[in-house]
């Protein structure tokens, strides 16, 4: 458990924590960035390259962009009178320490009958190109005509509607 | 002696790391390339202020800067000595964290790039497998140090600059990542030491660069306008065009933010006229077979200089283009001729040599850039140029 | 600890704060925060497993994970087109006052 890992799990968490925490919308989401990028780190931590520089080309190059869009578009720095969270809000608190717990107990439980190989994987791109082309090619098509449909679909949504009434 | 000199830089940290102990040797070597690249390309930016300003102001027929040393070449140190020495003054009702943060995300992210460009034979920091991602993702996230900028400056004419900032960087980066993709596709690797080498051959004393085949000229073309785009160079400069927006995104900011800003902005264009080098004209290799007793880095550093001439030449000549119109051209231009070109490289690849490869990708090219220009110029019913005399 | 399952943990940690942050705030913005975060959650515990797996060279969490973040990506934004037209319907992002069917 190096002292790497400590340090990227620390910055996540807190990021992740800043992102439902706190008041100004904006600022949340750019605590979500922070966690984005610390989730990066732990991928390239593990080795994981492709998926790493994904997640930030991805999660931080759109959709954190997307999410201040939204933000600016709905005028999210008005917060409401009745304050920032719900009514509800010790339910919800509750069934997530809940579901903390249960994967929690979970892992801690079953931590002599997990995996552990400590080789490290050689993966290089080409090969994931490959496999991208031959034995996981349907979810690739898949997953371009999810695209497609989503970017259509979020278009369309999101369009002004002509006034029908004056 | 040649190969010395090619390898002066690589052979300079050697001997300097070789009076440490072999256990930090490694982290030293990594460290004196940072602080090379982090000293070089402030220094190559002071130099293209002046450069620009004495460019732009020749092409507007006047002189530039002339009194601050010989024919005016110290102006970036007075330009440096004011900027570090204005009071910085922060909005009072700006978001002060935020305000801070966003010039030192955008030189963070800017500064990442350059850990993958080849700037010679075995001269690049960092040989990532996935070099040109990893290039990408930090470009993409220089994106929201914009976004912050203009928030958090709680000014309207910042919000609406740095929304059209980003608007505009959204949509040419798609252009800008699909006219690499070609590259990739014939090269076989996201390596940009591998995209180099593959382009480091001579046919009869002519280089194999990309950019001398008909995909990669179109794909170079695009990539020249993506990247005009992205930096919000003229004509691409409506987020911070002084007669539109004040000044955009950077209106709150003085002093050694502001500095810090305009650093930025230079280092991104240096670093994706270092990766359009890369892609396209052959990174450090040199023109034809009979110069390559040249060093490599100095290949790497004239194209780059090149290219920002060419930037600095456009943004002399040509007239700023109106959001809408850029917006427009992005995507049902400038998209649909990447599309094209990924297909002509594909097609390019599995002709086989021979001249009718060359005949049949430079016909299909021309044939959509004519068709897809004259379907955008219908709509706009113009004619030949009439002109109005004063009566 | 074993190494996975410390980021295992970290994954689960993660993943709770996103659900409490989905289901206690009041703006249906930072529900697909919440969302979002739950998402990277799980993509970080089958990264961790393809590392400390068995058979990391059949690379099955690597493109897992790729087309999680490619299905996420798409889902933030159908997710935020419907957020802001109902913005536009109700004039308010505030889920607590969103309880009714009727326009």
């Amino acid at each position: 458990m190096s002292l790497v890992f400590y340090i990227l799990s620390a910055l996540t968490v807190a990021g992740g924590l800043a992102a439902v925490l706190l008041r100004n919308m904006v600022h949340c989401v750019l605590a979500l960035t922070v966690a984005f990028a610390g989730l990066a780190l732990l991928f390239l931590n593990l080795d994981a390259q492709f998926a790493g520089f994904a997640q930030i080309l991805v999660y931080i190059g759109a959709v954190a962009i997307l999410v201040v869009f939204a933000i600016l578009l709905t005028r999210g720095s008005e917060t409401s009178r009745d304050g920032i969270f719900s009514r509800t809000w010790l339910a919800g608190l509750a069934a997530a320490a809940a579901v903390f717990a249960v994967l929690g107990w979970a892992v801690l439980h079953s931590m002599r009958q997990l995996p552990h190989e400590t080789t490290v994987p050689d993966v290089t791109v080409k090969q994931i190109g490959q496999l991208l082309v031959s034995r996981y090619v349907l979810p690739l098509e898949i997953v371009a005509v999810l695209l497609t449909v989503a970017l259509i679909g979020a278009v369309i949504i999101a369009m002004q509607e002509k006034e029908e009434s004056q | 002696m040649i190969d010395n000199l090619d390898q002066i830089f690589v052979l300079f940290q050697h001997w300097l790391i070789s009076f440490l102990p072999s256990s930090w040797q490694p982290a030293a070597a990594v460290m004196l390339s940072v602080a090379a690249i982090i000293c070089l390309f402030p220094a190559l930016f002071a130099l293209t202020t002046v450069f620009e300003r004495k460019g732009l102001a020749r092409i507007q027929n006047r002189l530039g800067p002339n009194r601050v040393g010989p024919f005016g070449f110290f102006q970036p140190i007075a330009d440096g000595i004011k900027s570090l020495t204005k009071e910085d003054i922060v909005p009072l009702s700006a978001d002060v964290a935020v305000h801070f943060l966003a010039p030192v995300l955008l030189v963070i992210t800017v500064f990442m790039g350059f850990a993958v460009l080849p700037m010679g034979r075995n001269m690049v920091l960092v040989d990532l497998d996935a070099g040109l991602l990893f290039y990408f993702a930090m470009g993409a996230s220089s994106e929201l140090a914009v976004f912050m900028a203009g928030w958090s400056s709680r000014n309207k004419y910042s919000l609406l600059g740095a929304m059209r900032a980003v608007a505009q960087m959204i949509s040419y980066e798609v252009p800008l990542i699909m006219s690499s993709v070609a590259v990739v596709m014939i090269s076989g690797s996201l390596s940009l030491t591998k995209i180099v080498e593959a382009q480091n051959h001579y046919t009869w004393g002519f280089p194999h660069w990309y950019i001398f085949t008909p995909w990669g000229f179109a794909g170079f073309l695009m990539y020249a306008i993506a990247t005009t785009a992205e930096t919000n160079r003229s004509p691409f400069d409506l987020p911070e065009g002084e007669s539109e927006l004040v000044a955009g995104y950077h209106t709150e900011y003085s002093g050694f933010k502001f500095a810090l800003f305009f650093l930025g902005e230079y280092v991104a264009m240096f670093s994706i006229s270092g990766l359009g080098t890369t892609l396209f004209l052959g990174g450090w290799s040199a023109p034809f077979s009979f110069l390559t007793w040249i060093p490599s880095w100095i290949w790497f550093f004239s194209k780059l200089m090149l290219s920002i001439f060419v930037f600095i030449w456009v943004r002399g000549t040509l007239p700023r283009l109106r959001q809408d119109q850029l917006m427009n051209f992005a995507w049902k231009f400038v998209l649909p001729m990447c599309l094209v070109n990924l297909l002509v490289a594909g097609v390019w690849r599995f002709m086989g040599e021979g001249l009718l490869r060359w005949v049949v990708c430079s016909a299909i090219l021309i044939a959509a850039y004519a068709g897809m220009g004259v379907a955008e110029m219908h709509k706009q019913r113009l004619g030949p140029r009439s002109y109005r005399y004063a009566e | 600890m074993t190494p996975l399952a410390g980021y295992l943990l970290v994954a689960a940690l993660l993943f709770s704060i996103g659900l409490a942050g989905a289901l206690t705030r009041r703006n249906a913005i930072l529900v697909l925060i919440g969302i979002e975060l739950m998402l990277n959650a799980a993509n970080l515990n089958l990264i961790a497993f393809w590392r400390y797996g068995p058979h990391p060279e059949a690379l099955t969490g690597m493109m897992f994970a790729i087309y999680s973040i490619a299905v996420a990506a798409a889902e933030a934004a159908v997710g935020l087109g419907l957020v802001i037209q109902i913005y536009r319907h109700a004039k308010t992002t505030d889920l607590d006052h969103m309880n009714r069917m009727k326009g």
